[in-house]
């Protein structure tokens, strides 16, 4: 026995997939998704909500997963960048921050491409203005935004040039 | 279909070719190459090194496959949490955890009496406890350490840990420090004060030089301090085996030193403990020692038998610190009339937070580096730093370089604006000369400064925009050199300060060990790249272990910008041993020379006729049937260049890089606002291994030299960090950061391997004067501190209008009406 409360065996919806899981019901999404389920993928920088490293889809919105409950999260689609990839195909927003070097240490980079992936998928024609607002929640003390900006503007024109030619994601 | 109707393959001999496709690469538009494309040892010319590509890593870092060392869970593994002190000076009276210890789930709490070792990452400062035994000196000074079954419980039962404090006076400030009426925060009979290092160093004839200038410039600068914050917060997970021996995952750049220091404090020999330094999610010189946590997690991974895991929260990230140091400057620079500088004294007063860290090294690197960009006949140097009751500063990005280098350009367009001489022209006018020494000493090797100066001058149109710009418009230029690897190690020994082994595989892999820690800079990449280069195969051919003081030879770490060169030297010498038995086996077999074989394109072919020619597997098993297993081992060994005075190891580098920044600013003149328009940064690299990779840290080092020069602070009230957390510790967002315009310049140095240099600390130094110096074009006021603020920016125009018309301005404030009872 320790302080945690007793844990909850519950079903929560992640990557597409229903799975089954028991956490201490005072858990974070984040800290469910890193300890309770091994998907490691998803960082942590603060888990105060400031930098943005945490983040995941939540019915495909960016979440900040530090600040969510995973208790609260049963019925929810959630979505990590475990989930991105697709029969060994990185999503184009995945090649597109490798291509660009959009990822130095990548420690931020899970969060980005979330942030990013909703973007993408959501929006066409985007300026650089909206990619520099939609991402203004994520820090990344490497790069300078540079090339993430590069990165989400060259899935954006893939995605897009894709979807033109009748390939839907 | 049947099982016999399947084709068969053959694995009597191996396929030739290789499914994987070459990792697209592309020419870079930002660079501008001087250095030959077909070097005499490099008869193939190049098709890795110098070509813009995808880092080798980039694809497992953008599915979340790679494990940072907080991503590492091992079974019936316990949670630490550091007790830390409250308050910033006290006498330890009594540390009681024994209502911890009854907490259900604590397994165990350790104290300072646990581990009575005190250790530094210099020999010469061993000044730190893992935990505190009779003194504290910092809000946040580790205490003890509580493990339990799961992290909610340690943090409770470190809450439960009574400490009693008899308080004593804190020291805050570099004055009060020079006091000699305050308590010593280190105890040291030879002192009545808290200094913690002097270093007073003189070349040349410094009185004649002055005597012989024209115009003497008198300043002072205060440069703030600020920290690393890389995303990643620190985090260590140790392991007792049962064979007894310790394994230590951490994210750290210096696996080399936690495997020196843990030995030392845990009383265990080297081939006991074993150090992994998994991708470190950020660096930036912020975890380049040992951390009392690592320590703490190592000995009760030892006591308990159980492993230990030590994530720090944020907030303990500003505590553990070891960041910028906050350094006032007075410098005097001798001119004559044509700008020739007769003699600089530098005087430089560092705020050194509570432990010495590498802070005897900074103390000397605010001036070590004074001469390496410009020709001064004559230097004199005062360093002192000095003990505070603040969490310890150490080496971020530029390490001690940064801050005299705010002060030098600075002060240096000032010189320039009195003299009625071009900025950049002046600076190219007393630029150092490539492949000369220094008045202190330093060798220069290969130096492009006057390259960057004009490749940036040029892309900007600095010159028309300086001449045209309206007030509150400005443009400003800076320039910096920097060290590509710290000329000596931090313990004085005779061995190679980098290793590589290379073995390479009958299937045509090719694994390089290295004992490098990959922090984002790109070493692994380097590394891939270097080997793949020197036998002709494609980067991701290359495997690369890095970072394990199992495996991988010694390298001394991600610091002062060493890996490429050093790291980057010593893996080139094992390739080409591999490659020159490669080459003996193809060349018996081609009945070639073997001086005349080549490597490129997973081929081993006879430079002469590139048609005859074997596949670089074929090759690989021709050798490997001649020689044995194929592994071969490089080294790296800077050369001795100290110069021999006390202090001379620092500064000497086997060669200088060399950053030229120009900044353009549009300033509120009414509300002080700054708005940085674009950077613009011309980089000296040598030559580049990866241009997109040298493109990324120009990028990041323009970006965090931004964010110094405008934001970012390190405040304290009554001895507390006031802002540890990353919502009120500014930083850029994507909102803030200008476009940043990056410029390679390659100038081949003679000695770096395929003659590069560094990118990963440089190009961060300039920026912040040349911000600088663009707001004093703006504003016809110079400010002479970081960071720089709309406040300062109003009082710098107010003082230079000789009145307070802003304040004048503001509307008289009537008081509010007494709150009724």
């Amino acid at each position: 026995m320790t302080v945690a409360p007793p844990k909850v065996l519950t079903t929560l919806d992640v990557n597409g997939a229903p799975v089954q899981v028991a956490f201490h019901p005072n858990k974070t999404l984040l800290e469910v998704l890193r300890e309770d389920l091994g998907l490691t993928g998803t960082k942590h920088g603060c888990e105060m909500g400031h930098c943005g490293a945490c983040c995941v889809l939540v019915d495909e919105q960016p979440v900040l997963s530090c600040l969510a409950l995973a208790i609260e999260m049963t019925g929810h689609k959630i979505r990590t960048v475990e989930g991105l990839a697709t029969n060994g195909h990185l999503h184009p927003i995945q090649q597109a921050f490798a291509e660009c070097g959009a990822a130095q240490c990548g420690y931020c980079t899970p969060g980005f491409l979330m942030t990013g992936a909703a973007l993408v998928e959501q929006h066409g024609g985007l300026s650089e203005t909206e990619i520099r607002e939609a991402i203004a929640g994520n820090l990344c003390r490497c790069t300078g935004y540079t090339k993430i900006i590069e990165a989400i503007q060259l899935a954006a024109t893939r995605m897009e040039r894709a979807a033109s030619s009748g390939y839907s994601k | 279909m049947k099982e016999e109707e399947l084709p068969q393959v053959s694995t009597a001999t191996n396929p030739d070719g290789d499914a994987r496709l070459p990792t697209p690469a592309h020419d870079a538009s930002s660079v501008i190459r001087r250095a030959p494309q077909t070097p005499p040892d490099k008869p193939e010319g190049f098709h890795v090194v110098g070509k813009a590509m995808a880092k080798t890593d980039s694809f497992t870092r953008v599915t979340g496959q790679d494990k940072f060392a907080d991503d590492i869970f091992l079974p019936n593994m316990l949670y630490g949490k550091m007790v830390r002190s409250t308050v910033p000076h006290a006498v330890l009276k009594r540390v009681d955890a024994s209502a911890a210890r009854a907490l259900p789930g604590v397994v165990a709490v350790a104290t300072g009496a646990d581990i009575l070792v005190r250790y530094g990452i210099l020999p010469s400062s061993p000044d730190e406890m893992v935990m505190a035994l009779d003194k504290v000196r910092y809000v946040g000074d580790p205490i003890a350490c509580v493990v339990a079954d799961d992290e909610l419980t340690a943090e409770e039962a470190a809450e439960l840990v009574d400490v009693e404090y008899e308080a004593l006076p804190a020291i805050g400030t570099i004055d009060q420090a020079l006091r000699d009426d305050l308590p010593q925060i280190h105890e040291n009979p030879r002192r009545t004060n808290n200094i913690h290092k002097e270093a007073h160093l003189e070349f040349g004839d410094v009185e004649a030089g002055f005597a012989q200038a024209d115009r003497i410039f008198e300043d002072e600068y205060f440069f703030e301090g600020n920290t690393h914050a890389p995303i990643e917060q620190h985090a260590v997970v140790a392991q007792y085996g049962g064979d007894g021996k310790l394994t230590i995952w951490c994210s750290t750049q210096t696996p080399h030193y936690l495997h020196r220091i843990a030995c030392a404090v845990l009383g265990m020999p080297g081939s006991q403990v074993r150090i992994i330094a998994p991708p470190v999610g950020g660096g930036f010189g912020g975890k380049t020692e040992p951390f009392a946590h690592e320590l703490a997690a190592a000995y009760l991974a030892r006591k308990t038998g159980r492993p230990v895991k030590i994530a720090l929260n944020r907030q303990e990230v500003f505590y553990a610190h070891r960041g910028r140091h906050p350094v006032r400057f007075k410098l005097k620079t001798g001119v004559k009339n044509d700008g020739t500088i007769t003699a600089i004294h530098l005087q430089s007063w560092l705020d050194g937070g509570a432990y010495g860290s590498y802070g005897v090294a900074t103390t000397y690197y605010t001036g070590a580096l004074t001469t390496v960009t410009y020709k001064v006949p004559a230097y004199k140097f005062d360093g002192c730093r000095v003990f505070t009751n603040k969490p310890p500063c150490g080496p971020k990005r530029g390490h001690g370089t940064t801050q005299p280098r705010f002060a030098l350009e600075n002060q240096l367009d000032k010189i320039a604006d009195a003299l009625g001489l071009d900025a950049a022209e002046y600076r190219k006018q007393i630029a150092v000369d490539p492949y000369t020494s220094t008045v202190n000493g330093l060798r220069v090797t290969s130096c492009g400064l006057r390259e960057c100066i004009d490749a940036a001058c040029e892309r900007t149109q600095y010159k028309t925009k300086r001449a045209a710009m309206r007030r509150g418009k400005g443009i400003g230029i800076a320039a910096s050199a920097y060290l590509c690897g710290a000329g000596l190690p931090i313990y004085w020994n005779d061995m190679p300060q980098s290793g590589a082994m290379v073995k390479v595989d009958r299937g045509g892999g090719v694994t390089v060990f290295a004992g490098t820690s990959d922090c984002g800079q790109g070493s692994t990449h380097m590394l891939a790249a270097i080997v793949a280069e020197t036998l002709g195969i494609d980067v991701m051919d290359v495997s690369v272990c890095f970072g394990d003081t199992d495996l991988t030879p010694v390298d001394l770490g991600s610091y002062s910008s060493r890996v490429t060169f050093m790291a980057g030297n010593a893996a080139r010498e094992a390739a080409g041993k591999a490659r020159a038995l490669i080459a003996q086996a193809a060349a018996a077999k081609l009945g070639s020379a073997q001086e005349r074989i080549g490597f490129a394109g997973r081929r081993v072919y006879d430079l002469d006729e590139p048609s005859h020619a074997l596949t670089f597997i074929a090759a690989v098993q021709l050798a490997e049937a001649q020689f044995g297993t194929l592994a071969t081992v490089g080294s790296y060994w800077a050369p001795k260049l100290a110069a021999g005075y006390k202090g001379s190891g620092v500064g000497p580098s086997p060669a200088y890089s060399y950053s030229v920044a120009v900044a353009e600013v549009d300033v509120d003149l009414e509300t002080g606002a700054i708005q940085v328009e674009k950077i613009t940064l011309a980089h000296d690299v040598g030559r580049c291994i990866n241009a997109d990779s040298v493109e990324g840290q120009i990028e990041g080092g323009v970006y965090m030299g931004l964010g110094e020069a405008l934001m970012e602070e390190w405040p304290f009230r009554a001895g507390e960090h006031k802002i540890p957390n990353l919502l009120d510790y500014k930083t850029l967002t994507s909102l803030d950061a200008p476009p940043i315009e990056a410029i390679i310049i390659e100038t081949d140095d003679r000695e770096g391997p395929f003659g590069a240099k560094e990118a990963g600390q440089g190009p961060l130094n300039p920026v912040i004067p040349a911000i600088a110096n663009a707001v004093a074009d703006a504003i016809k006021a110079r400010i002479h501190s970081t960071p720089i603020t709309a406040e300062k920016i109003l009082k710098a125009l107010d003082a230079s209008s000789g009145s307070t018309l802003r304040l004048k301005k503001m509307p008289a404030s009537q008081p509010p009406p007494p709150v009724p009872a």
